[in-house]
């Protein structure tokens, strides 16, 4: 930003000789005086939800301690004043604005800064406009909604005493051309100055900046369009001040963030020189305009000024050129390894590079008396570092994990050593000192392991020692390692529905004992509001939900910390006892129909009308597949999100704020993918059955043989929650034809798997130190096994069954499940019931078929694997079931053949209270 | 409004001093306080000064008197704590706009006998608008930052009644005064503002904050110049700082203020920081000699005194700035 203002000319257009300067004042704890003289003023965007998944995160979630850090992290980056936006369909943007901003109130080094508030909706912008006490900036009004609203929006906004953006804008739409700018700020301008008596100074014109480069013929002038107009505003209408969001003009060259950050770049530059002074600028999306290269520097302004017909073909050829090359600088890469030993040992563990670490490390060595303290300065020096960042949202949880690997490296060098050190001391001393011992464990039952290993590394990162128990960990066993090994915390983590019941258990237990020993609860399943109204109560210690890696540690480290133990204890306690309150008086107005009520309420198809039809291959068969042919049936934005980076594939590539770390972890992972497949890491295998079926009583499916006997039946739950009006109580069997209706149906159940191989390489790896591979190839063996389900379910809808043979869909409309029929999984919300699971192993033989079998609680093992039903009726659908009633629970015990605290155990979640 | 300006533009103009330093003279008891009309009330009342306009209405108008004998050109009203908000202390919410016009009627009564007997020094009323007792920008509860024991509509309300009721009981000028949260001070100006378009009228406004403590912010955390900043969207006469502070301490920041307003400036220091007994000794000469240096700098144009300050203060002051010029505007006024 620097040497593009000290470039600016003598005299700005805004600056008219003669005229008296009025500059905009703006205000947070300090002031902000936008004068003639002051650089370009930069506007922060990251606690944007439109523009931030992070942020978006963060505050749907509630986690507002880390969405201050966002705020923060920018007004240390150097923004004058931060923009905030709320404007999201599944937030009370309202209450969020103003939680926010009460938030920010009460931390000095953010609210120093001028607040922008954000919202297409006038309630949210007037109801940040009541909680912030400096003068602040209303992002935006305009003519849009005609002359009358926007001066009712002008005066209040003066009235509360803030600046206001005003968007070119009016009833006609967009200002789109250099006239329509001009003339719709003229007339807002006018309006603003002579009726509202609004201070002109305090007005800010967004002339709206629009991509270029689009190759559409009226998009060429956009950037020429804004310029000109930016400084006819500035010209024409005194001490009125222009701003615009810069990363806009690049849009269309989204996956090039060479050309991306030079055009944002030379965008700024032109748009200063013409008048522009403050703006909403990603400083890691804006290249140095001194640096950009002449050769792109002319292509770029080429077409951001409009200079030659064929500027963005031209551009476009370029760009291929330049994409991938990476920032020009690149050649720099391996000059870190001129800097200082410390600097060097920071750089490798921010980095993840691992290849210098040992030498480093062992020059490190020989510079301390004892090999110890190598971990305990120069490596906790860096990873402290690494923690910052993280704890910031400037490193994402990928790169932390990479850097985990290098520390892990570090200290296994080290360890000979400082094994060496300790025989010559007397016992006790020389000791790694870690900050404290946190037991890791998945519960009883459960196999899920990815993101409790995730924590794990996070913790071990922060120098907390891990005991790691794994997986399927009964109570006893958690709990005696806990006493005799003396833990600090206890982290519990699962993923299926039933190791909820378990982590209850185990609270009692512990609170039976009389152990003192924090709980931190994490996992899929697992939520705040299980934790505060099921485990919390049965435990006297404090019990946290953690879904979170970056959040353990600060967890930890309050739960360890001697000073803030008590009061964030009572704080913790005192959050889950009002949400338990809220969440037991909520529940309650909820209203139920009785079971009976509910069948006569069920979904009634038009079975008259409709001919099922005969699978091509009836019966159970075996099915194996080669990883290679299951690639096109991934579904990425799952695997990002285990990493703990959010948004969709393939946009998460190009993501603002996580694009570059999913772009790396993209590339890793389709590297050891081509590996897997080439050295046949694992198998993908599995069993399907499609069989003769009809609704009986209502809610079960009975199955028949070729022969027609009755071999399995299929018990289905029913919706029991008041509906609205014509809305149907539904059951899975719903879509199955009544054995009255006389016609015979069909249905399917299947289980795949790609686990079988994956447990030993993750081993492997974890062997080797080397956690980031470890969890990256049971993410993979995830992905497979879901992409081995979507395949099968493909071939059974268009061959083996055969119903849709003239189905044809890409991948996207795949994960969109656009197509005819289901394929619902026990313990998923249509089926909770896990029971569903044995019935369909014994029906499809699965374990002798697949190798694949089930826990104690029903999870399937190996965990890569996926089993369900096929449904094939067009109007069949995926629901929740929702919470059942107790004579819906007494019914099913009966048809179950299970006593009914048994069956209360198992659908124990469901039960409305 | 224009006999106002043109006094203000003319010379220095004198505020009064404390009121309730005055009225602890008067060692009211509880009975007093109650009055015949409240003998009965359910809570006590002993402490509600501003309840003393309608029970011992003659004190009041009494120490109006004084100041403006001392030479005070504008008292201000008896209504410091005169909102629905301050007021639930007592359980008088009810009688807010009661309060207020009476308040406001007093002063006017004294106000216009001295014009009438002087007619070449024309006093003045300003309504005085106290900060309440809870922060609109604060938590009460450390441990909830996010928390408000008050809302920005909870407090415009309640303002704007104040308002109205000072404004129908004959003040000319509304005083928005020690202002330790700008959010509450946003809230006033915006209730002023609303009930001057309802009603289609003007009236001055004097917003005056208080700087608490060395840090040079106030209690809310904004600087001298980020204060100014947040307050100056509405027309206002003057800005300026009262309390907290002796006159010594508030200076440098008084000259922070001028050097960054075209506003008049007001100041109404303590007499001095309280001692141990939290009582001020700040003689009456000593202020002066201290407020002949704001006269000397052209620091104000609107002097007078707060806590601690007796109408012997005020009569040392408004001799002192009869002396002087007062503190030139700006040419390029907005």
């Amino acid at each position: 930003m620097e040497n593009i203002s000290n470039n600016k000319e003598d005299k700005l257009p805004g600056e008219q000789a003669g005229r008296p300067v009025r500059p905009l004042k703006l205000s947070g704890l300090e002031p902000l005086v936008v004068t003639p003289e002051s650089n370009f003023i930069n506007i922060g965007e990251r606690t944007n939800v439109t523009g931030s998944r992070r942020f978006l995160r963060l505050v749907r979630e509630e986690k507002y301690e880390e969405a201050l850090n966002v705020a923060r992290a920018q007004v240390e980056g150097g923004a004058q004043v931060i923009d905030v936006n709320m404007d999201e369909g599944m937030i009370d943007g309202v209450r969020a604005m103003t939680t926010f901003l009460n938030l920010i109130a009460s931390e000095p080094d953010i609210a120093r800064v001028p607040l922008m508030i954000d919202s297409s909706k006038w309630e949210i912008i007037e109801a940040g406009l009541k909680v912030v006490q400096g003068k602040c900036i209303v992002n935006s009004i305009s003519l849009k909604e005609g002359e009358e609203i926007f001066i009712h929006h002008a005066k209040t906004v003066r009235r509360y005493g803030a600046a206001v953006i005003v968007m070119a804008f009016d009833e006609v739409g967009q200002a789109d051309n250099y006239e329509r700018r001009v003339a719709i700020c003229k007339r807002s301008y006018d309006i603003l100055v002579d009726k509202v008596g609004f201070a002109p100074e305090d007005i800010i014109f967004d002339p709206n900046i629009f991509p270029v480069g689009t190759g559409m013929e009226e998009h060429r002038k956009n950037a020429v369009d804004f310029f000109m107009a930016t400084r006819w505003i500035r010209e024409n209408l005194p001490y009125a001040n222009v701003s615009g969001g810069v990363s806009n003009v690049s849009f269309s060259f989204r996956g090039n963030n060479v050309v991306r950050e030079a055009m944002n770049a030379a965008f700024l530059y032109h748009a200063i020189q013409h008048g522009m002074n403050m703006g909403i600028v990603n400083p890691e999306m804006l290249e140095v305009y001194d640096e950009i290269p002449e050769e792109l520097l002319t292509h770029i302004e080429d077409v951001l000024l409009d200079r030659r017909d064929d500027a963005t073909e031209r551009l476009l050829d370029y760009a291929e050129q330049v994409k991938g090359e990476g920032k020009p600088g690149e050649k720099k890469n391996q000059e870190w390894r001129s800097e200082d030993l410390q600097q060097r040992i920071t750089h490798a563990l921010v980095k993840g590079i691992d290849e210098f670490i040992e030498d480093d490390v062992e020059e490190a060595r020989q510079q301390v008396s004892k090999p110890i303290e190598v971990i305990e300065t120069h490596l906790m020096n860096g990873m402290n570092v690494v923690g910052d960042l993280f704890g910031s949202g400037k490193m994402f949880l990928p790169q932390v994990v990479k850097s985990a690997r290098v520390m892990k490296k570090a200290v296994a060098y080290l360890l000979p050593f400082i094994e060496e050190e300790k025989k010559k001391l007397p016992a006790g001393e020389g000791a790694s000192r870690a900050v404290g011992k946190i037991l890791m464990a998945t519960v009883k039952g459960d196999v899920h392991d990815i993101g409790k290993n995730i924590v794990s590394v996070v913790l071990g990162c922060n120098n907390y020692e891990v005991v790691d128990l794994g997986v399927m960990v009964p109570p006893e066993k958690i709990i005696q390692t806990a006493l005799d090994e003396k833990v600090d915390i206890i982290g519990l983590s699962g993923l299926i529905t039933p190791s909820l019941d378990e982590m209850v258990y185990l609270a009692q237990e512990l609170d039976k004992l009389n152990i003192n020993i924090p709980v931190l609860i994490g996992g899929a399943t697992t939520s705040r509001a299980h934790t505060a109204v099921k485990i919390a109560p049965a435990y006297r210690e404090t019990v946290v939900h953690v879904n979170d890696a970056s959040r353990a540690v600060t967890v930890a480290s309050n739960l360890l910390n001697e000073k803030t133990k008590a009061e964030y204890c009572r704080s913790v306690r005192e959050e889950y006892d009002k949400l338990r309150e809220g969440f037991l008086s909520r529940s309650k107005v909820k209203e139920y129909l009785s079971i009976e009520e509910a069948r006569s309420n069920k979904m009634q198809l038009d079975w008259d009308g409709y001919t099922p039809v005969r699978p091509e291959k009836p019966g159970i068969h075996r099915v194996s597949v080669k990883p290679e042919e299951l690639l096109g049936y991934i579904d990425w934005t799952p695997f990002f999100r285990t990493w703990q980076l959010h948004g969709k594939y393939p946009d998460i590539l190009t993501d603002e704020v996580v694009g570059e770390q999913a772009t790396l972890l993209f590339e890793d992972a389709k590297k050891m993918m081509e590996q897997l497949i080439r050295e046949e890491w694992l198998q993908a295998r599995g069993v399907y059955g499609l069989f003769a079926v009809n609704q009986v009583n209502d809610d079960d499916i009975a199955v028949y043989d070729e022969a027609g006997n009755q071999v399995a039946t299929f018990l289905t739950l029913r919706q029991q929650s008041k509906k609205n009006k014509r809305a149907a109580n539904i059951a899975l069997a719903d879509f199955i034809a009544p054995e009255h209706s006389g016609t015979r149906d069909y249905m399917g159940a299947f289980c795949v798997t790609a686990g079988f191989g994956v447990e030993e390489r993750a081993a492997a790896f974890q062997k080797n130190n080397d956690d980031y591979n470890s969890i990256m190839v049971k993410a993979l063996a995830d992905r497979f096994a879901e992409a081995f389900a979507e395949y099968l379910h493909e071939k059974v809808r268009k061959e083996y069954w055969g119903y849709a043979s003239g189905e044809v869909l890409n991948n996207e409309e795949l994960i969109k499940e656009s197509y005819k029929g289901i394929r619902p999984a026990p313990g998923y919300p249509s089926c909770p019931d896990h029971l569903e699971k044995r019935t369909i192993w014994d029906l499809l033989k699965v374990e002798e078929n697949t190798g694949v079998i089930l826990t104690e609680s029903l999870a399937m093992w190996p965990a890569s694997s996926v089993s369900g039903y096929y449904f094939g009726h067009p109007e069949s659908k995926y629901f929740g079931l929702g919470k059942i009633r107790e004579d819906q629970v007494a019914d099913y015990a009966v048809r179950r053949g299970i006593t009914e605290d048994e069956a209360r155990k198992w659908l124990n979640p469901n039960i409305a209270d | 409004m224009n006999r106002l300006k043109a006094e203000l533009a003319r010379r220095i103009l004198v505020l009064d001093g404390a009121m309730g330093t005055m009225l602890q003279q008067y060692r009211f008891s509880e009975e007093d306080f109650r009055g015949e009309r409240f003998k009965d009330y359910k809570y006590p009342l002993k402490g509600n000064n501003d309840l003393l306009s309608l029970t011992q209405p003659q004190a009041i108008a009494e120490v109006h008197a004084k100041y403006f004998e001392a030479g005070a050109d504008i008292v201000e009203t008896n209504t410091f704590s005169g909102t629905t908000i301050a007021m639930a202390d007592y359980h008088m919410e009810d009688l807010v706009y009661e309060l207020n016009y009476e308040s406001a009627r007093i002063a006017r009564e004294v106000a216009d006998r001295f014009t009438a007997e002087h007619p070449e020094k024309p006093r003045f009323v300003a309504g005085a608008m106290g900060p309440t007792n809870k922060t609109a920008s604060m938590s009460p509860d450390v441990n909830d930052p996010g928390y408000r024991a008050i809302t920005f509509d909870e407090l415009k309300t309640a303002y704007k009644q104040q308002a109205e009721a000072l404004t129908d009981g004959g003040a000319d000028i509304l005083l928005v005064e020690t202002v330790f949260d700008t959010l509450n001070a946003k809230a006033a100006l915006f209730a002023i503002e609303e009930m001057k378009e309802e009603r289609g009228t003007d009236i001055a406004v004097m917003v005056s904050g208080t700087i608490t403590d060395a840090s040079g912010r106030t209690l809310s955390g904004q600087t001298v110049e980020a204060f100014l900043i947040s307050i100056s969207h509405i027309p206002l006469l003057s800005v300026g700082f009262n309390c907290a502070l002796g006159a010594d301490l508030l200076k440098p920041y008084l000259k922070r203020l001028g050097q960054q307003t075209e506003l008049n400036v007001s100041a109404h220091p303590n007499a001095g920081l309280p001692n141990a007994f939290g009582e001020y000794d700040q003689t009456p000469g000593e202020m002066q000699a201290l407020i002949r240096e704001y006269l000397e700098e052209h620091l104000v144009n609107i002097i007078g005194g707060c806590c601690g300050t007796t109408p012997e203060h005020i009569r040392l002051i408004a001799e002192v700035a009869a002396a002087y010029e007062p503190r030139k505007l700006g040419t390029t006024a907005l």
